[in-house]
């Protein structure tokens, strides 16, 4: 078991798809850690295995190498049941086309990932007001998707993904489908929520939205090129494995 | 519970698609609603059958003449029930359990009063018929024993019949024709009301000697007039096998039947009517209701395909459910809960048609049966719906808990 203060801890992940004969490897042998309260940007072009890393970072994937932990505890080799649970409780997911339910006023979708957690109706309709009032969204609660703006849809995903405290919240080019002015929005509540003592991981292609992290993670070809921050020589170190 | 709530998400689904789910359900309940129609006219329609036999009394018993042919070879048949066994059966010594042996010949004759005629079914018989088959006067009497006895051409005819001779039914002392000879009308039936089995509005009735030596050119077997029938009471309820016993060992002894030789005549009493009465009435009803319950398999079929496109245009929707931490459960439950919801009020919309039409048909007057639907067919209904709901949605149901979280959040 890995012994390690970190939040996330990976040692040496690789992901290796098979395609028919050949093998594509769209993760060779990344090592990684971010600690709590850590603000990280994962950049690179598509196809530079950011994606892959997200998932498998928001355990909806397993590495077919190397060694992932959580809180220092191992995440390999659980079932199905297992991993769902660990998405419920330690990530929130925000995306780039919202995803939320079309037709569920905004407190029922902030609501869900409590459902999944068998919190009680009431404590779980009070939470999930409250994860609003962190968004700024309160009053707009009783409102449906169709009712809101792209800015305001996102919030209500960005409340959906605070309201079981998860320990990391992972967001997939959250800015990608909005305009500056909203884009610009969505990311100072972030870094307000960053403020709190959030521990945040952007997914992005747009260098701008990338810049305002306190550390940026390049990606190319499945391994990591650069690295602003985190553990020394990581980078280094990943190229010398 | 936690199942309770997966119910109204069952609920949003369904209502965010009105038309589709209305269009989804009729299967079901077009289904339900003949199930159940066909099931309560089929119960109602026995009911009726079995008070009809009821009310004519248990003690009756009927002897019918086989019409097997007789001897060797494939001849005319013959029949063999006569007179002289009805004198035969009528002796009380060798009979203590049978009571009022009725003489029947039966046929169909012209009756014609005026310019008007009737083809009617008009039965020679003796003064106790009325006693033994429960018949009620709505006017005059029935055939006294003197006038069987005097072979008086005097006629007891049902309500129908009179109306289509004369209009009208107090007609007791008018006179008919038959083959020419006047008959005097000394009585009118009581109306049967039921224009089905049992019924004698479209009959009429003369003494026996009239009908045998007059009317109808009636065979002899061994020197005696035959007869259609026979009809005779056992003394009690309870006698009636007995009364059954004491006749057949006389009529089998008038034909020297031997040991291994089959009756050449039947005794029915009104049990055994009952069960055949009873068993055809219910194998109609099963043969009616499987037909029907096709639909509701069809009904199931539409169900399955719906949810198999519900689950398609979901995907995204069920990809991000697992993000959120939905076990494959989960997904299993919510899909199954909405085909399940979706069967169920087809069901119990299917139950509302029934009943409606029940209520409908009984509105028409003179409808001759009672549509009953019991407890029992409808909790049928709704298990059978419900069950369809499980079975047709576990398909799609699967379908959904196998998608890839990854792919299904890409898919658009």
């Amino acid at each position: 078991m890995a012994v390690s203060s970190a939040l996330i801890d990976m040692q040496n992940i690789s992901k290796v798809y098979r395609m028919g004969e050949t093998e594509v490897a769209a993760l060779n042998g990344v090592s990684l850690s971010i600690e709590e309260g850590e603000y990280v940007a994962i950049v690179g072009t598509s196809g530079s295995g950011k994606s892959t890393l997200m998932n498998i970072v928001g355990f909806l994937d397993s590495p077919t190498e190397g060694v992932f932990a959580i809180h220092g505890q191992k995440a390999s080799g659980l079932t199905g049941r297992q991993l769902a649970d660990l998405r419920n409780r330690e990530i929130g997911f925000v995306f780039q086309q919202f995803n939320l339910l079309a037709r569920a006023p905004a407190w029922r979708q902030v609501e869900l990932p409590l459902f999944y957690a068998n919190v009680a109706r009431g404590t779980a309709r009070k939470r999930a007001l409250e994860a609003l009032t962190q968004v700024g969204l309160a009053e707009r609660a009783d409102h449906r998707p169709e009712e809101l703006s792209g800015g305001q849809q996102q919030r209500v995903a960005i409340a959906r993904a605070l309201v079981n405290r998860p320990s990391l919240l992972l967001a997939d080019e959250p800015t990608g489908a909005l305009d500056t002015r909203t884009g610009e929005e969505v990311m100072a509540l972030f870094e307000k929520l960053h403020e709190e003592g959030l521990t945040l991981v952007i997914i992005t292609h747009d260098q701008e939205v990338a810049e305002r992290a306190r550390r940026v993670i390049t990606m190319r070809d499945g391994v990591i090129i650069s690295d602003s921050g985190g553990t020394a020589g990581a980078a280094h170190h990943d190229r010398a494995s | 519970m936690k199942l309770v709530r997966y119910f109204p998400v069952a609920v949003d689904s369904i209502t965010a698609n009105k038309m589709r789910a209305g269009l989804t359900m009729l299967g079901i309940i077009i289904g339900v609603a003949a199930v159940l129609s066909i099931l309560g006219v089929g119960r109602g329609a026995s009911a009726n059958i079995l008070d009809e036999v009821a009310s004519q009394g248990t003690t009756r018993l009927t002897i019918s003449p086989s019409t097997e042919s007789e001897g060797e070879g494939a001849g005319a048949p013959v029949q063999t029930l006569t007179m002289g066994d009805v004198k035969a059966l009528s002796d009380p010594a060798f009979h203590p359990d049978v009571v009022e042996v009725v003489p029947q010949f039966a046929g169909n004759i012209q009756l014609v009063a005026g310019s008007n005629n009737k083809q009617t079914r008009v039965t020679g018989t003796t003064a106790d018929y009325a006693g033994v088959h429960g018949l009620e006067m709505a006017e005059g009497r029935f055939l006294t024993e003197e006038e069987i006895a005097r072979m008086s051409n005097v006629i007891v005819i049902g309500t129908a019949v009179a109306t289509d001779l004369f209009e009208r039914t107090q007609v007791v002392g008018e006179s008919v024709r038959i083959n020419g000879e006047p008959f005097t009308i000394v009585g009118v039936l009581e109306e049967s009301g039921n224009a089905g089995f049992g019924s004698n509005d479209d009959s009429g009735f003369i003494p026996i000697g009239v009908a045998h030596g007059r009317i109808f050119n009636v065979p002899r077997y061994r020197g005696e007039y035959i007869v259609t029938s026979a009809s005779a009471n056992a003394v009690s309820e309870e006698r009636v096998e007995a009364a059954e016993l004491q006749i057949e060992q006389t009529l089998r002894l008038r034909r020297g039947l031997g040991a291994e030789d089959d009756n050449d005549f039947t005794i029915s009493t009104q049990a055994s009517l009952l069960d055949t009465i009873g068993a055809v009435t219910s194998t109609l009803t099963l043969l009616l209701s499987s037909i029907a319950a096709i639909s509701l398999v069809v009904g199931g079929i539409g169900i399955m395909n719906i949810m198999l496109v519900s689950v398609t245009e979901r995907t995204k929707e069920i990809g991000l459910r697992k993000a959120l931490g939905a076990h494959t459960s989960d997904v299993l439950l919510q899909f199954l809960i909405e085909s399940l919801v979706l069967t169920l009020l087809g069901g119990l919309i299917g139950i509302a048609v029934s009943y409606g039409l029940a209520l409908l048909v009984q509105r028409i007057p003179n409808f001759p049966i009672d549509i009953l639907i019991g407890v029992d067919a409808l909790i049928l209904a709704v298990g059978v719906s419900a069950g369809c709901g499980l079975i047709f949605g576990l398909y799609p149901a699967m379908r959904a808990t196998r998608l890839d979280p990854i792919e299904a959040l890409r898919y658009e």
